[in-house]
Order: structure tokens, then C-alpha cells, then sequence
């Protein structure tokens, strides 16, 4: 959009079409030389809705295709939590605190946390700094709905952390943390993958640093761009990833280094290994992946929601007709789904792609498949 | 009477505070010789054509930079008869009010009523005053009902729009939304921005004076430009909007603050900014005529009408994608207007 004002801003610079043009020119004739279809998997879903918003899906060649991934915290986590979450609600005297996010996603029988706001019983936070005034103020147990990939954690575990030594004993959290290296493994070893290239998630690689990901360069990987969230940042990562595929390399590369160090955060990676602990976690749309879960561990077990409300396991099972597992895994594009636009829109969302603002399925509803 | 009190539950019971508040506040400020004496209705004749509309004001808090609700309940509801092709003429006024509310900041807000009342050259005829106790309501609430005549035959509407005509903006989008919300809610970054609350009826009667070249009007209020953008098309079955991102003017501190609040300033709230559709050959003399205008000195093309993709707006961003632009969705921000 054009600024009154004269000043010119970074954003503004990284959405310039005159810099985008010699980056699509690249793109084009990268994609010529490959002169086949490639798939590239963007597992973020602030990737997602950058992609979408600006269009960037539109100016890509035929033969180039964005896939979304399993990037969006709401949507990997299985209906059965909150089937639990209602359970606490229902069972216990536990106040509940949640990012907003969470609250329109149905559960098993459809019913919803929003459905319990009005009582106070549930409470949402936009950030996990929220936790600590909360769990001060209420005499009974908090349990704090703890979702998110690597680059929410270190926030609700210094957020934790604070309250123990505040004293405050009466925070708990109901963990289904998810890192994403074990993901991407996972989608690799699929056997029907259809995926040729990864565009690395920016935030969560500004914690985790560009090691974890090494795995992509051994054989059977594919490769892997971390890249930024702004236009000419995803076209630089796109273009990336195609010269990589059209020279046969399959390397991990970071092309966001104005905020991506190579070995990432170790700071935050401290605070998350002090309460923290890799389990084996339950994904919506892919099952149990092995170790891609994070749990409390040693003396903070004890605020673990899980056990402590003797919540039942994680299960997966989706509503009749919903194509969100296929979805997460690239598989389907949104429009393949049954449902999608006619009985699961944003307003009355059937699955999770439908309801988090960083769904897949929401992002397409909203600006569209590609327009020509 | 004393402006130094508080509004009291007595002030709403139709006896002697009542009419003291009527008598001693409300009349010195917007009595005129059309407004009944204490009657329970008044009369007034309008030749031909006859436009009503009503609006309800909540906004909150009642005072912002750029203005109040006073203003914005007399702006409003003359921006929506002006942009049907409307010359306001008279006014109602419906106050409800929280026990508590002070006098003093009554008698401002009656004050900013007079003023944009006298800007607008619409007279407020007929008014009435509830209270309702502490804790039930938000301080200070209106409802003003809007009459005006009509400035010729030309009926506008969205059934006029046609491919290939030109969309055009009469202002800078997203202030009044923001400066709102950094009123309400404290915010550093946005606190320099004003709402930009004005009357729309000159920039409406210079366009309309291009007659049948002038397809639709509207004012891009709660919903904002992508609100009115979408309305423009929504049940055309033939044409769609192709608007150009770049085209759009966003103030700098707006587009800063939306980027850091997750907001799209094309959804944000205008009380102050209209969207003309207008036949492609009068583009250039719309524009000039509303560039002529002091609202209008920033008026722009910023996109067109065509003739495929039905019912459906295509944004070409910045960067030179393109996607849909769709309704806003979800909770917008509360109690804006």
C-alpha cells in the first residue's frame, strides 16, 4: 500500500515488485531447467498465510507447487484434547487458560471451549507471560493448554519457570508441545510422499538454528530452505530451494539471515531443557511420531496436568468427512476436502485448517487458490 | 443547571430532573425554532424524493483525538444519507445514559452535536433521554435518526455498476479505527493518530453532479474498504473488482501499528472516507472534483470493475500477487463507532 509518509520501511522494501522481478525471472527459468512438477512444503503456517496474503502462490510457474505442512499448532493437536480440556472443564474445579485460537476447535461431539468463556472458567492468554498474574489471582488450579512448536515453548517454559519461584504451585500445564525436525522426518519416510523441497520455518529456526534439520542432507532428504516471511524473502527461499533441485543438491540452507543464526537460540534451548523432556507425541492427521513431543520432567512432573487430573491417552479421530489429516501431510489442497466452503467455513468449523487463523484450509477460504 | 454533578437515575424518570436536564442543558444548546416545545413530536415538510436512515453510537471511550460522539453521531448518520445521493436536512437525537455519566462531559458531547450540526446544516429536531442504572450501560450511548431530500432523480446503486468502470477512494484509510483504539486501550504507537470523523455530503454532491456517470457511493465505516469493496459486487453475477494494494493510501503510523496489532488496515474502521464507483470516461473529472474538496484532497483511483470473476474482489498486492479480497471476518474490533 502506498504511505503518506516519505519514510521507507524494511517491509515496504521486501514486498518492492521492482526487487521481485529478477527474483520471478529466476524462478522461471530455474523451473524451466527442471522441466518437471516439483512440490515444495512450506511447514509453517505463518509461511501459509504469508504465501497467501501476498499473492506469491499466483506468480510461481505452473510446474511449482506450495503444499502447506503440518505448521499450525492448533491443527496438529488431536480432537481427543479437547475432549480432555472439556473434561477438565466438566470434572474438575480447574480454571483454564488457552491461546484464542483453541476455543472454536470442536471436539468429539462438537461442542467447543468457547462454549464455557461467559463462566470464567476458561481464560484466554495472548501471551504465556499472562499465566503468572493468573495463576496468582485464582485460589484453585490453572491448567494452561500447552500447545505450540519450538518457537512458543521457551515462552510458557520461562512463563513456568517464574511461577515456581514465585511459589505459585497451582499452575499446571496439559503439554502437547511438538518440535519439528521429527515431523519433517516423518513426512519424509512416508511412503507415498510427494514432496521435493522444504521451506524451513523462520521463527522456529531462530530457536533451534539450522542443525537439527541435517538429517535432510543424508540420503533419502530433499532440500531445505529456512527462509523469511515477508514477499521477497519467500521468493528468495522458493528460488533457493529450485536451484538446489535443479542442480541435484539437497542441502540445508539458510537464506533468513538477518534473524537466523546457525546455531539459534541456546539461550532459550536452556530454559526449555531445564523443564522439558522429548516424548513421544501424538499428531493430528500423522499419528505418533516419535520423540517430536516435549513433557514436563523430574521435580516439575508434578505439575503436569495429565497425570494429575488423571486425564485419559490422546487418540485421533476425525469427524466424518474431514480432510484435515490429509491436508497436514499435503496430500489434499483445502478445495479437495468435501466439506470445505459448504458445511466447514470459518464461522462454523468442522476441522482444526478451518479454524486457526494459520490453517490452511482458513488461509485458502479467505484469499483464494491462486488467481490468474 | 450545575454541570459540575452527575448524571442521577432521576434524570431519566420524566419528572422534574428530567425536564430540568431538557430545559436547562439540552435546549440551550440545540434548540431551535423547529424543535417542538416539549411536544411529542414535530413536524417539517421536505418536497419530493425523501431519504430516513438511523445509526446507534457506542463507541467507546466517547472522547478520542479528532472527535467524540457528538461528532461521530452527527457525521454518521449524514454520511449515510449523503452517500445514497441524500442532502441531510434534520436530525433526532436518542441519548441513553449511565448513572454516574458527569454533567460536564454531557454538556461537551451536546456541544460537538451543535457543532457538527451546524457544519452539516442539519437541524436536531426532536431528542429523548434515558438513564439506566450504574453498571448497565457504557457511559453515554446515541441513536440519531437522519431525513434528508434527494439531490436529483439519479437513484445510485451496486445494480448500476457496470465492467470497466473505475473505483475510486476520497481519502487515507484506517485512522479513525486506531486512533480508537490506542485511545481505548493506551497504545504508544498509534497515540499521534486522530480519527479522521467528517462530513462526506460536499465530496457526495460534487460527484453526483456527474449525474448518471455516478454508479454507487458508500462510506467505508465498521468493516472498513474491504467491507465496502465486497458490497459493491456481492450479488453482481457478471463483474468483480480488481483493486491495486499499492493504489490504497495508508498513512505511515497506520500501516506501522496495524503491522504490530495484526490488523489490515482495509478492514479498519473510516468515519471520515467514501468509495465511488463511476463510469471509466468520468474517472479523471471525479477525481479533480473531489481533489478540489479539503476530505478529498487525496482522492485516487484505486482500482476497476471487470467483467470476470463475479461477486469476488482481487487484491494485486505489492508485490504483484494476487488473491482474493475477502470480507472481514470474525470479531473486529468492538464498540468502534
Amino acid at each position: 500500500m502506498s504511505r503518506s509518509q516519505a519514510s521507507t520501511s524494511l517491509k515496504q522494501v521486501l514486498q518492492d515488485r521492482r526487487l521481485a522481478e529478477p527474483l520471478l525471472q529466476e524462478i522461471e527459468k530455474t523451473a524451466a531447467e527442471i522441466s518437471r512438477t516439483v512440490r515444495i512444503m512450506e511447514v509453517c503456517g505463518t509461511h501459509t498465510v504469508a504465501i497467501r496474503r501476498s499473492g506469491i502462490h499466483s506468480l510461481l510457474p505452473g510446474n511449482v507447487l506450495l503444499l502447506s505442512g503440518p505448521g499450525c499448532p492448533v491443527c496438529v493437536t488431536p480432537t481427543s484434547y479437547i475432549d480432555n480440556a472439556l473434561q477438565l472443564l466438566e470434572g474438575t474445579d480447574a480454571v483454564v487458560a488457552s491461546f484464542g485460537d483453541m476455543l472454536k476447535v470442536p471436539g468429539s461431539d462438537g461442542r467447543n471451549l468457547a462454549g464455557y468463556m461467559g463462566g470464567g472458567r476458561v481464560r484466554i492468554v495472548y501471551s504465556p507471560a499472562e499465566l503468572l498474574p493468573m495463576a496468582g489471582a485464582i485460589s484453585g488450579p490453572l491448567v494452561f493448554l500447552a500447545i505450540g512448536f519450538e518457537t512458543t515453548i521457551p515462552t510458557v517454559a520461562a512463563a513456568f519457570l517464574q511461577a515456581r519461584r514465585a511459589g505459585l504451585s497451582n499452575l499446571y500445564l496439559y503439554t502437547a508441545f511438538k518440535t519439528v525436525p521429527p515431523a519433517l522426518r516423518a513426512l519424509l519416510s512416508s511412503p507415498d510422499r510427494r514432496l521435493d523441497g522444504f521451506l524451513l520455518p523462520g521463527h522456529v529456526s531462530v530457536i533451534i538454528g539450522e542443525k537439527p534439520y541435517g538429517f535432510l542432507e543424508e540420503p533419502g532428504g530433499v532440500p531445505g530452505v529456512i527462509a523469511g516471511f515477508e514477499p521477497l524473502d519467500l521468493l528468495q527461499g522458493i528460488l533457493a530451494v529450485l536451484r538446489q533441485i535443479a542442480r541435484g543438491e539437497q542441502r540445508v540452507e539458510n537464506s533468513y539471515t538477518r534473524a537466523v543464526r546457525p546455531q539459534g537460540n541456546p539461550k532459550a534451548r536452556e530454559i526449555m531443557d531445564q523443564v522439558l523432556d522429548p516424548v513421544d507425541a501424538l499428531w493430528r492427521g500423522f499419528g505418533e511420531i516419535q520423540g517430536s513431543g516435549l513433557a514436563l520432567n523430574g521435580e516439575y512432573r508434578e505439575a503436569d496436568a495429565e497425570p494429575h487430573f488423571s486425564l485419559p491417552p490422546l487418540y485421533n479421530l476425525e469427524p466424518p468427512g474431514c480432510a484435515c489429516a490429509q491436508v497436514l501431510q499435503g496430500r489434499f489442497l483445502p478445495t479437495e476436502c468435501p466439506l470445505f466452503g459448504i458445511s466447514c467455513t470459518p464461522e462454523a468449523p468442522i476441522g482444526p485448517c478451518m479454524v486457526s487463523s494459520e490453517g490452511t484450509c482458513a488461509a485458502s477460504f479467505r484469499y483464494g487458490e491462486a488467481v490468474l | 443547571m450545575s454541570t459540575s454533578g452527575r448524571i442521577t437515575l432521576e434524570h431519566g424518570s420524566g419528572g422534574a430532573l428530567s425536564r430540568q436536564l431538557t430545559e436547562q442543558l439540552i435546549y440551550p444548546i440545540l434548540k431551535s425554532e423547529a424543535y417542538g416545545e416539549l411536544a411529542d413530536a414535530t413536524s417539517f415538510e421536505i418536497p419530493g424524493r425523501v431519504y430516513i436512515t438511523t445509526d446507534t453510537y457506542v463507541v467507546d471511550p466517547p472522547f478520542f483525538p479528532g472527535g467524540d460522539i457528538g461528532t461521530l453521531g452527527v457525521f454518521g448518520t449524514c454520511n449515510d444519507l449523503a452517500v445514497c445521493g441524500a442532502r441531510p436536512r434534520y436530525l433526532t437525537m436518542g441519548l441513553v445514559l449511565e448513572e454516574g455519566f458527569p454533567t460536564s462531559d454531557l454538556k461537551r458531547v451536546l456541544e460537538s452535536v451543535r457543532r457538527a450540526a451546524d457544519r452539516s446544516r442539519v437541524r436536531v429536531i426532536s431528542g429523548d433521554t434515558k438513564v439506566v442504572p450504574s453498571g448497565k450501560g457504557g457511559g453515554i450511548f446515541m441513536n440519531t435518526t437522519g431525513v434528508g431530500e434527494a439531490l436529483g432523480p439519479h437513484l445510485l446503486s451496486v445494480k448500476n455498476i457496470k465492467s470497466g468502470d473505475k473505483v475510486l477512494i476520497s481519502g487515507p484509510i484506517g485512522s479513525h479505527g486506531l486512533a480508537i483504539l490506542a485511545a481505548r486501550e493506551g497504545l504508544k504507537i498509534a497515540a499521534s493518530l486522530r480519527s479522521d470523523c467528517a462530513p462526506l455530503f460536499p465530496l457526495c454532491e460534487a460527484l453526483y453532479s456527474l449525474g448518471k456517470d455516478l454508479r454507487f457511493m458508500r462510506d467505508a465505516t465498521r468493516g472498513g474498504a474491504a467491507a465496502v469493496l465486497n458490497e459493491a459486487v456481492a450479488n453482481n453475477s457478471e463483474c468483480g473488482l480488481e483493486i491495486l494494494e499499492t493504489a490504497i493510501p495508508v498513512p505511515g503510523t497506520v500501516a506501522a501499528a496495524s503491522d504490530l496489532l495484526g490488523l489490515n488496515p482495509m478492514e479498519i474502521a473510516n468515519e471520515g472516507v467514501l468509495i465511488a464507483v463511476v463510469a471509466p470516461t468520468a474517472a479523471d473529472k471525479a477525481i479533480s472534483l473531489l481533489r478540489s474538496l479539503d476530505t478529498g484532497r487525496e482522492a485516487r483511483q484505486i482500482g476497476a470493475v471487470a467483467g470476470r470473476y463475479p461477486g469476488k474482489v482481487i487484491l494485486e498486492t505489492a508485490v504483484g500477487g494476487r488473491r482474493i479480497l475477502d470480507l472481514p471476518r470474525g470479531l473486529l474490533l468492538p464498540r468502534i463507532c
